[in-house]
């Protein structure tokens, strides 16, 4: 019997209408566990870099999390895996809802697209029966509506839809697929769904998940709620609000908003507003939110509320969560109001709520520079929010100038020229980052920058405080409970990083190793989450969560019936890592690639910058280029990568080891 | 169904107060639910076997969990609708049955039907312990009632058998089963 995971995968050729239920193999699972970890292999087998997004041989993979299904609470995640147009490299978004565990209890793990549809279908996954279904009646539907349209039309209140809206019907760059209060929005997954001709896929499952060791498993599940808990009756002390209390930020729960609107920019993100959060502004907030606001609503199995129904007058009711709730507002220079109103357009579209706002504030900024004329924007409102709610119709329809904007800011510049390119400044990989700009460069995040692959700060961050605390007995204090570390060292690595002084301060501490094992750590977290299907939320977003490296790979022996330790959880981990890396590598990707955007931090440490670059692709295992090498790769078991570069001239044999080391040899 | 004797005592009603507006819709609930009532316990889940379902319709701001109650052989003929703060509920969200109108509280594979034992055994229903919303609060009481003798889970399960077949196409089946065996 397989445990945890359901053993099945869909394949679903659109080309030729064909459906086959596959078994997958037990063996994949131990060494890719699953979600991410098998979309990564799957994708590593079948798409090589000739693939282009568009192409019918682009697969689109959605996986369920292995530990989704089973009673562990917030293991929700649907990780959808596809070659992104944006970027032109591999795209893992993934969302939380109730997508992934009722696609377990169908007899399935994974969703493989394949091919194209001539016209547009939606698939009906009821348990073992799977159909290919017309859908040219929601045509240009938003992506709610669909799902509920869906719901009545087969008579299934408690089928779970993920869906496209005109955005990914149109191709949009950065088209979204939503599910209810979830989306996996990242790098245009629903770009490639339109391609793909697939509005929607439904699915109704009532079947078994079975687990390992019964008992096991739910004790640890209890000591998970427990400390959940326990973690919402004492959240942690002296550092700000969103890292306080678990869950995706509270962004639908709070109202002071000081934060965001002070320290992050606005606009194209250019602009810091010091002095912006007024008692009169923090009042209107919190009336819309408070008016607009009907319930805090959750993910499959977990307490957390992180996401909210919103209904404001005259438009239709919709979910959000986290902190699309500002980027409207503060990409127009508008007020909330404004923000939940075309956040409401925005979902029904189906759009990445990060890129979408500061797209539209990158086309207005041209306008105002001159590099972009009043004859490229015909019949555009006076006022910014118009301007907004005429650039969102554009862009997801792609007419006239929003044909070129529906690509995204790195493309878009590229199109227009004569300089556009300088004003797509804040993108990391050509895809558009969370509106931050900061003074002093920040060892630990500067490599995050650079090396992460799921182009998103916030999927890279977490377990160690983002800054020192200022007093001693402070740091004392929080290290204290601070179990979840993987290893005794981090604790005096933050012991002793000071403020202010002469000694222990950013930029140069954490020391350049104990900012790669830092990094390293916290990536891992990160990747665990994502092949089980874990909400970051609850485990690596987080100082102290509730999941660690002390209670994963129970959860995994005791689930999935792996026997699992730390070491070979971290092995496995550094596989897939590594394996994703190593898609993107075959489609380009290098050093040159790896840089934070150019404006992030005023003041910079180039020499600093790069002996940690440097350090931190050696501690990897990846040649100065950020290629992994034959010898690393070949510890992961992942030699037919190393054959493959080999073929592909991407590494050389003998040229294997990194950076220097390569000539003493 | 049968009543085997009716009489007055005391006895200890155990219930659980469901706080709708408290409800975030997770759905833990029917997540340990279903796994308690797995064999062996705890070995697999489903939340299609739960005995407990939020009927959740999250635009329209509807969230009730209910818990499974007695086994009914039909519908009941008018099905009325509830108007609760300017939302619209159907009674059906209320009702605790095994009703051949709906899809809840019955076996997937078989389509027995599905009943809370209040998860006997633990200190309180686990649904309860998992719901960290507080949208369902455990809760006893004393009252007077009449005393049914208490149905167990297959006792209700041949109940519906016998409603579905007929008690003597039943008792074939048995028969032919044991001179099988």
């Amino acid at each position: 019997m397989r445990y945890a995971e359901t053993g099945f995968n869909l394949e679903i050729d659109l080309t030729r209408g064909n459906i086959e239920k596959v078994v997958t193999d037990p063996k994949d699972t131990e060494l890719y566990l699953g979600g991410l970890g098998t979309n990564a292999k799957i994708l590593w087998d079948r798409v090589p870099p000739e693939v282009e997004a568009f192409s019918p041989e682009n697969l689109l993979i959605f996986g369920a999390g292995l530990l989704c299904g089973t009673p562990a609470t917030g293991c929700n995640r649907t990780i959808v895996t596809t070659i992104s147009p944006q970027t032109k490299l591999m795209a893992f978004s993934m969302m939380g809802g109730f997508w992934a565990p009722e696609l377990k209890y169908a007899g399935y793990d994974k969703v493989i697209l394949s091919g194209k549809s001539s016209d547009l279908v939606y698939l009906w996954i009821n348990n073992d029966e799977v159909e290919i279904r017309d859908a040219s009646h929601l045509k240009g539907k938003g992506a709610l509506e669909t799902a509920e349209l869906l719901r009545k039309e087969l008579n299934e209140p408690k089928a779970q839809v993920a869906a496209i809206g005109m955005a990914g019907e149109n191709r949009v760059f950065y088209a979204s697929v939503e599910q209810g209060r979830s989306s996996a929005s990242r790098g245009g997954i629903g770009a490639v769904m339109g391609d793909k001709g697939v509005k929607a896929i439904v699915v109704r499952g009532t079947k078994d998940i079975n687990v390992a060791e019964p008992e096991k498993y739910i004790e640890l599940c209890n000591e998970v709620l427990e400390y959940i808990k326990f973690r919402e009756e004492n959240p942690i002390p002296g550092v700000m609000a969103i890292l306080s209390r678990l869950g995706s930020p509270q962004e639908m729960a709070v109202h002071d908003e000081k934060w965001h609107t002070e320290n992050f920019s606005w606009g194209n993100s250019r602009t810091r507003r010091k002095d912006f959060w007024t008692e009169e502004v923090a009042k209107e907030w919190e009336e819309t939110l408070e008016s607009a606001r009907t319930r805090l609503i959750s993910c499959y199995n977990c307490p957390m509320k992180c996401g909210a129904t919103l209904s404001l007058p005259g438009l239709p009711t919709y979910m959000m969560k986290c902190f699309t709730k500002l980027t409207y507002t503060m990409g127009a220079f508008s007020n909330l109001e404004f923000g939940l109103r075309i956040a409401q357009k925005a979902t029904e579209y189906g759009l990445d709520g990060y890129s979408a706002p500061q797209v539209m504030a990158f086309a207005l900024e041209l306008l105002e520079d001159g590099i972009l004329t009043d004859k490229d924007f015909p019949d555009m409102p006076e006022d910014t929010e118009g301007r907004f709610y005429y650039l969102l119709d554009k862009i997801v329809r792609r007419e006239g100038i929003g044909d070129i904007l529906a690509n995204g800011t790195h493309w878009a510049a590229e199109e227009i020229g004569n300089g556009a390119e300088e004003y797509a400044h804040n993108n990391i990989k050509k895809v558009e980052q969370l509106p931050l700009k900061l003074f002093m460069m920040n060892p630990i995040y500067y490599l995050m920058y650079c090396t992460g692959e799921k182009m998103n700060i916030t999927q890279i961050e977490g377990q160690f405080p983002q800054a020192p605390f200022p007093k001693r007995e402070h740091r004392e204090k929080f290290v204290k409970d601070w179990f979840q570390v993987p290893d005794e060292k981090f604790k005096q690595y933050f012991l002793d990083w000071e403020m202010r002084g002469e000694k222990n301060v950013t930029p140069f501490y954490p020391t350049i190793e104990m900012t790669c094992e830092i990094v390293d750590w916290q990536e891992k977290m990160h990747y665990i989450d994502d092949a089980l299907g874990m909400c970051a939320g609850l485990s690596s977003f987080h100082l102290k969560p509730p999941y660690h490296m002390h209670n994963f790979p129970k959860f995994i022996t005791a689930g999935a019936g792996i026997e699992m330790d730390q070491d070979k959880l971290t092995q496995a981990a550094k596989r897939y890592r590594t394996l994703v890396r190593a898609n993107n590598i075959r489609r380009g990707m290098r050093r040159k690639d790896e840089v934070p955007p150019a404006d992030h931090w005023k003041k910079r440490f180039p020499e600093l910058e790069k002996e940690l670059l440097d350090t931190y692709y050696q501690y990897k295992g990846w040649n100065n280029d950020g290629i992994p090498t034959k010898e690393s790769l070949h510890e992961l078991g992942l030699d037919y990568v190393a054959e493959d570069f080999i073929k592909r001239g991407i590494l050389t044999d003998g040229e294997n080891l990194p950076g220097e080391d390569a000539s003493s040899k | 169904m049968t009543v085997d004797k009716i009489d007055k005592e005391k006895k200890i009603i155990k219930t659980i107060r469901i706080d709708v507006d408290k409800c975030n819709g997770c759905r833990a609930c029917e997540v340990i639910c279903s796994a308690f009532h797995a064999a062996p316990k705890y070995s697999s889940n489903n939340p299609a076997r739960s005995r407990i379902r939020i009927i959740r319709d999250p635009l329209k701001d509807i969230y009730v969990p209910v818990y499974a109650g007695e086994y009914t052989v039909a519908e009941c003929a008018g099905r009325d609708k509830y108007m609760i703060d300017g939302k619209e509920y159907d009674e059906c969200a209320f009702c605790r049955a095994s009703c051949p109108s709906r899809d809840e509280f019955k076996e997937p594979d078989s389509g027995l039907p599905l009943k809370c034992d209040m998860c006997e055994g633990e200190d309180e229903p686990l649904c309860v312990k998992w719901c960290h919303a507080e949208a369902l609060i455990y809760e006893e009481r004393e009252e007077e009632v009449d005393e049914a003798v208490e149905q167990e889970d297959l006792e209700i399960g041949l109940d519906s058998l016998v409603d579905k077949y007929g008690l003597e196409k039943l008792m074939d089946t048995v028969s032919r089963m044991l001179e099988k065996d």
